[in-house]
């Protein structure tokens, strides 16, 4: 019964976030071209002639031609085929990263917010994580971690473990701290204090009826981690610390084509561009979603 | 106020003492080895000798409690001798570098200046576009300024500086000539030409960083200028016939700074932490490229003093935050 | 490349003849850059190549090793033999007399004291001294007079060019260094960082990791040189910028070392402001065959050791075949350009230890493939040979390096042409050459079929390179898997053959018994696989004058010489 009310009122709210998301063109057009890539990037390798590490040393440094779309490597590989390989991994990264880090973040949040006993405790926790210099913490994890995980793990799938972990780990504390705050709100409001007059449980309050209301910042945090992950590969991979040179991701080619900036400034362009773009998309759907769910400015 | 200050303080020591530990942990439990570097021809037993000399092989304890008091009881005194030509810390062994086997303090003071120009320059930079930007936009919520605003901003959020770097070099450095490529870091400032020398070496620099601040701050003022805007005094201001300026730059604007400011200190400590992808292309060698340069080689005494400087750098600054709130916002107050 | 030598040749002249006209210091400032900045100018504290290379603008050993490989005196009257009789005819000591009036940048006078105190200095047990093992065998340095000391050893040396030749053993002054000693040494900041030497160059401020800043040195024995009054040696960055800052924007006159792909160096030079000049070492990068079972099935003691023999490496005819297959010309070509050559050999420098082998330059897919199926070795349905059931399958592994994983990629394709499946693996250069006994993934463990690294010798002569390669010198748990012979190669002929080379002391015999072992190791057994032999490509701007390159010994072993071309 309550469910069914809650429900209802939850896909109306929906219904306006949808409406509104759609009047900012910004966020309708990153959606798009983020799904694009995705699709792209997904599908690309089951239409594409080429694989990323094939190698033809016939036809290596070729410019674009019909045949190689954005040209080939040193090597001869395909880059149009090698950019798909990359942004598979960079974009996988950057979703998995996310998943972790928000995963992390709303549980320590909603725990401290809901279960004072705990509050002191995790916000200190968060605190200190906030104090951890991150970048310099995230090299030193890398160096720490990256043999034995590759040796468990295989070097590449090792490495994403690696780095997936590393980011999520010390990104979570901004959602954390809002996901915190929301909840001391609304622990507050009636229809919580009603069902706990009725007997629900902690677990269920939770999931039922904190966990809805507090989605809207979880979202905006999770469109803005996805961003933050991908950047973050691709600089670890600029360092030289991500991974390794065979294995592309759009970090990865990047690093290697700065090289060649002024000879084929194309490689150069391409991961660049991917990188920047997706980026791009992404952070404009997390500005399309923050406003629309915004009810000041939904009300406008 | 002072019992917030003094208990936000005390709470901070054990914080830093348990980050130093965990620092230190992470750092020595990695498998690693310092002489890594050294070329083949240097035979393992050589290799071996040089381990030793540098201090490996001691209980870890005994590391952590050594470089603790190196850090905390004999570098304060080899700054009390600095300031006061006294000689308490003659003789003591101070935090020393395996790379360079000079005391890595000397080296980080070495390296503030042209760390602090070049970031804290960019910084400055940034927030002087950003501010205006951020607070235009928010005045023309969803114009053609504030689209073109919200793109350029996106852009710098979005273009790693790894990309904008060797851009901008192949384009004013060796296309046109115009700048200069690398850092000069013994350039003394004399004259007017030596000045103008290092304006010139630090444009390409301070852009690339600068895109990125510029990105972050004035999104943070728009956002911030949107909250007032909306809010009930705005429209008593306006209903009393004040002008539009006096509504704006006064009343709002000195509202929309309050977090705007916070932001701004609690993103000091980057400056000190210095640019490591920045400062490694343009070669600027401050304290970013030190940081990553010991990773590289494995100097661990440089990278342990370093992040543990930042995190004090960021728990105090996180500190003067929250300070700063309380003063520029009377309505609240510290239990 | 023949317009090449000439212009070095000429180089040359102009730089021993007409700068000995100009004065000292009359031609500014000259900057050099060196992508790995110089940590310490000490080079008994760092095992280095840019800490050697930035010392030796400052301290200079007796005798350098020139462009050729050829010995020059510097600080001694001439280099010592047992036809001038500064080598003992037994072998057992040499005696090095110092120049007359040498003087210390302080304006102290040089002495045998300064020399024996280098020697000294090294040889301290708390020290750690990263050029130790030039002093291998040195038992003790006696002071004969004012300028000459004695160097005994405790056995025979044919080559007793350890101590005091080339920038890993430079003198250093007594007087500043007394009281760094042994353990004390890394406390002396100061010293480290502004020795006192003989050199052309005077350090004034040194930013370690970041810049040195040098003016002349006043009392620099040759008169009118160095022609440049002050140095700004930059480190930091890395290769692209460093060749970029000389060969494309001209903010510096020399980079060094300028790892970068070929078309990359040639497009920069098509600016116009520099050139880019290449020499050649003994550095060779090459495939290593394990001749011993690293499989994970086998237990802690037993893997990769003599007491397992490798299930199909031990076959000839399979590393022959798996040597043919490759088209070293398009390595080179892909990875080295101008910094590389084809080679065939183990020691393929100086002149006089090289075997100049050619067996390998031709890539013979079919030849291998006959010779494989010569040799009972039969494709199976996946296209990968099999015989009494062991399949042609193995790991190959290197270091973490881009060209290093394109060489990969490439084998990997031309093996499996001849029906050899590969299996690629790359690890951080830290682990792979760090030498820790804990840890499967070093070079020395090779815990894998075939590994791929690049190694070389200090010094012209070949003897300890090839003692590498001796029974009883491999790694193993026993030995804490320490040790050289990373093939665990073992033949009592070539044990035999090696002894006599450390007791002939006539050059050209010496150079005929390094041939043979050479050739032991590669065109007989194919138990080491050379690639490519590796050069150094460095750039100068046009109007550096004097630069000769020199991969023997520091590249700026005569900076003295370099002036600007007006």
């Amino acid at each position: 019964m309550n469910d069914v009310v809650i429900d209802r009122s939850q896909s109306g709210k929906w219904l306006d976030v949808w409406t509104q998301f759609k009047k900012h063109k910004g966020a309708l057009v990153g959606s798009m071209v983020f799904i694009l890539i995705t699709l792209t990037v997904i599908a690309g390798p089951f239409f594409w002639i080429f694989e990323a590490n094939e190698i033809n040393i016939r036809q290596r440094n070729e410019g674009p031609s019909w045949l190689h779309p954005l040209g080939t490597d040193q090597l001869g590989r395909d880059t149009f085929a090698r950019m798909i390989a990359g942004g598979q991994t960079s974009i996988t990264v950057g979703l998995a990263a996310m998943a972790l880090s928000i995963l992390l973040g709303s549980c320590i949040g909603v725990i401290a917010g809901y279960y004072r006993r705990l509050d002191g405790m995790l916000m200190r926790l968060t605190d200190l994580f906030l104090s951890l210099p991150l970048l310099p913490l995230l090299l030193v994890m890398m160096l720490l971690f990256r043999e034995p995980l590759s040796e468990a793990y295989g070097p590449e799938r090792g490495m994403f473990v690696l780095i997936v972990c590393a980011i999520g780990i010390t990104s979570w504390m901004p959602t954390a701290r809002i996901v915190r705050g929301d909840v001391l709100a609304l622990k507050e409001r009636e229809f919580i204090l009603a069902a706990r007059s009725i007997g629900t449980t902690d677990t269920k309050i939770i999931l039922r009826h904190i966990l809805p209301n507090v989605i809207s910042p979880i979202l905006v945090s999770a469109t803005l981690g996805i961003a933050n992950a991908i950047i973050t590969e691709s600089a670890l991979s600029f360092l030289g610390l991500g991974f390794p040179p065979d294995f592309p991701t759009w970090g990865r080619l990047l690093n290697d084509a700065v090289e060649y900036l002024t000879l084929y400034p194309e490689r150069v362009f391409w991961p660049g561009l991917a990188i920047s773009l997706t980026v791009l998309s992404v952070n404009y759907v997390g500005d399309g979603i923050r406003d629309a769910l915004d009810p000041r400015i939904r009300g406008r | 106020m002072l019992n917030f200050v003094m208990r936000r303080t005390l709470i901070s020591i054990p914080t830093l003492l348990f980050i130093s530990l965990i620092i230190f942990l992470l750092l020595n439990l990695a498998p690693n080895d310092p002489m890594a570097q050294v070329p083949l021809t240097v035979p393992p037993e050589v290799k071996e000798k040089m381990r030793e000399a540098l201090g490996l092989g001691q209980p870890l304890y005994i590391q952590f409690f050594k470089w603790l008091v190196q850090f905390f009881w004999i570098e304060p005194q080899v700054f009390f001798d600095h300031m006061f030509g006294t000689s308490f810390s003659e003789d003591k062994l101070r935090v020393i570098s395996w790379q360079t086997r000079s005391p890595v303090m000397d080296m980080i003071i070495q390296r503030m200046p042209q760390t602090l120009w070049v970031v804290g320059m960019s910084y400055i930079v940034g927030i002087l576009i950003a501010l205006p930007i951020g607070i235009y936009s928010a005045y023309r919520h969803y114009s053609v300024f504030d689209q073109a605003g919200t793109f350029v901003t996106m852009i710098g959020y979005s273009i790693p500086p790894f990309f904008t770097g060797p851009l901008v070099i192949v384009i004013f450095a060796v296309q046109l000539g115009w700048l200069p490529s690398t850092y000069d870091t013994v350039l003394r400032v004399v004259d007017w030409d030596t000045f103008v020398t290092q304006l010139r070496q630090m444009v390409l620099p301070v852009m690339v960083l600068a895109l990125q601040t510029t990105a972050q701050i004035s999104r943070y003022m728009r956002a911030s200028m949107l909250d007032n805007l909306s809010q009930d005094y705005v429209r008593t201001a306006r209903a009393k016939g004040l002008s539009e300026w006096t509504v704006v730059a006064i009343h709002v604007l000195r509202n929309s700074m309050i977090p705007v400011v916070t932001v701004i200190a609690l993103n000091l400590p980057a400056i000190f932490g210095g640019a490591i992808i920045t400062e490694q292309i343009f070669k600027v060698n401050g304290i970013g490229q030190q940081l990553i340069g010991a990773i590289y080689a494995n100097d661990l005494p440089t990278v342990q003093t370093l992040t543990f400087m930042f995190a004090v750098l960021i728990v105090f600054f996180n500190l003067i935050a929250d300070i700063l709130y309380g003063v520029l916002d009377p309505r609240i107050r510290y239990e | 490349m023949k317009l090449k030598s000439l212009l070095l040749s000429i180089a040359g002249c102009i730089a021993f003849a007409p700068a000995s006209f100009a004065e000292r210091g009359s031609d500014g400032n000259v900057s050099i850059i060196y992508w790995q900045a110089p940590s310490i100018l000490n080079p008994y504290l760092t095992g280095g190549t840019k800490d050697l290379e930035s010392s030796s603008m400052v301290i200079e050993p007796l005798g350098r090793y020139d462009n050729t490989g050829a010995l020059v005196p510097y600080l001694a009257k001439e280099i010592p033999t047992v036809g001038n009789g500064g080598v003992s005819a037994d072998l057992m000591s040499i005696t090095w007399t110092l120049k007359d009036g040498l003087l210390w940048s302080d304006g102290t006078a040089v002495t045998s004291e300064d020399v024996k105190f280098s020697a000294d200095y090294c040889l301290h047990p708390d020290m750690g001294c990263a050029s130790l093992s030039y002093f291998a065998g040195v038992t003790s340095v006696d002071i004969v007079d004012a300028l000459t000391v004695k160097v005994n050893f405790d056995s025979p040396k044919p080559n007793p060019y350890g101590p005091y030749m080339g920038y890993t053993t430079p003198i250093i002054q007594k007087a500043q260094f007394e009281n760094c000693m042994g353990a004390a040494a890394p406390n002396c900041t100061e010293a480290n960082f502004g020795p006192i030497g003989t050199g052309p160059f005077v350090v004034t401020e040194f930013k370690p990791n970041d810049v040195i800043q040098m003016v002349a040195n006043e009392n620099y024995r040759e008169a009118g040189k160095p022609a440049f009054a002050t140095v700004t040696f930059k480190g930091g960055g890395d290769a692209t910028g460093a060749g970029r800052s000389v060969l494309e924007t001209g903010e510096f006159d020399y980079a060094w070392n300028l790892q970068l792909a070929p078309e990359v160096i040639a497009n920069m030079e098509k600016a116009g402001k520099g050139v880019a000049i290449a020499g050649f070492g003994p550095l060779v990068e090459r495939i290593e065959m394990n001749l011993t079972d690293p499989s994970p099935s086998l237990d802690a003691d037993t893997r990769a050791t003599r007491k397992a023999p490798h299930p199909f490496l031990t076959d000839i005819n399979v590393r022959k075949a798996m040597s043919m297959a490759i088209d070293r010309t398009l390595l080179v070509e892909i990875g080295y350009g101008k910094a590389g050559k084809v080679t065939c050999d183990l020691v393929p420098a100086p002149d006089l230890y090289a075997a100049n082998n050619d067996y390998c330059v031709k890539q013979d897919i079919a030849g291998a493939n006959a010779l494989l199926d010569g040799a009972g070795w039969t494709k199976g349905a996946d296209g990968v040979r099999t015989k009494d059931g062991m399949r042609l399958s193995v790991l190959y592994q290197t270091s973490t390096n881009a060209v290093r994983q394109d060489f990969q990629a490439l084998i990997k394709e031309w093996w499996s042409q001849i029906g050899v499946e590969t299996e690629l693996r790359n690890l951080s250069a830290s682990v792979f050459f760090g030498g820790d006994p804990g840890s499967p993934d070093t070079f020395q463990k090779f815990y894998s079929d075939v590994e791929m690294y690049a190694n070389t010798f200090s010094g012209t002569d070949p003897q300890s390179y090839l003692a590498q390669y001796l029974c009883g010198t491999e790694p193993r748990p026993e030995s804490q898997w320490q040790g050289e012979n990373i093939n665990r190669f073992c033949e009592p002929e070539y044990d035999a053959l090696h002894a006599e080379l450390t007791k002939t002391g006539d050059l050209e015999k010496r150079g005929e018994i390094a041939i043979r072992l050479n050739n032991m190791l590669t065109k007989d057994s194919y138990t080491i696989v050379p690639l490519v032999h590796r050069g150094r490509v460095s750039a100068h701007a046009n109007s550096l004058g004097g630069v000769v390159l020199n991969t023997w010994d520091s590249e700026l072993w005569n900076v003295a010489d370099w002036h600007r071309i007006k």
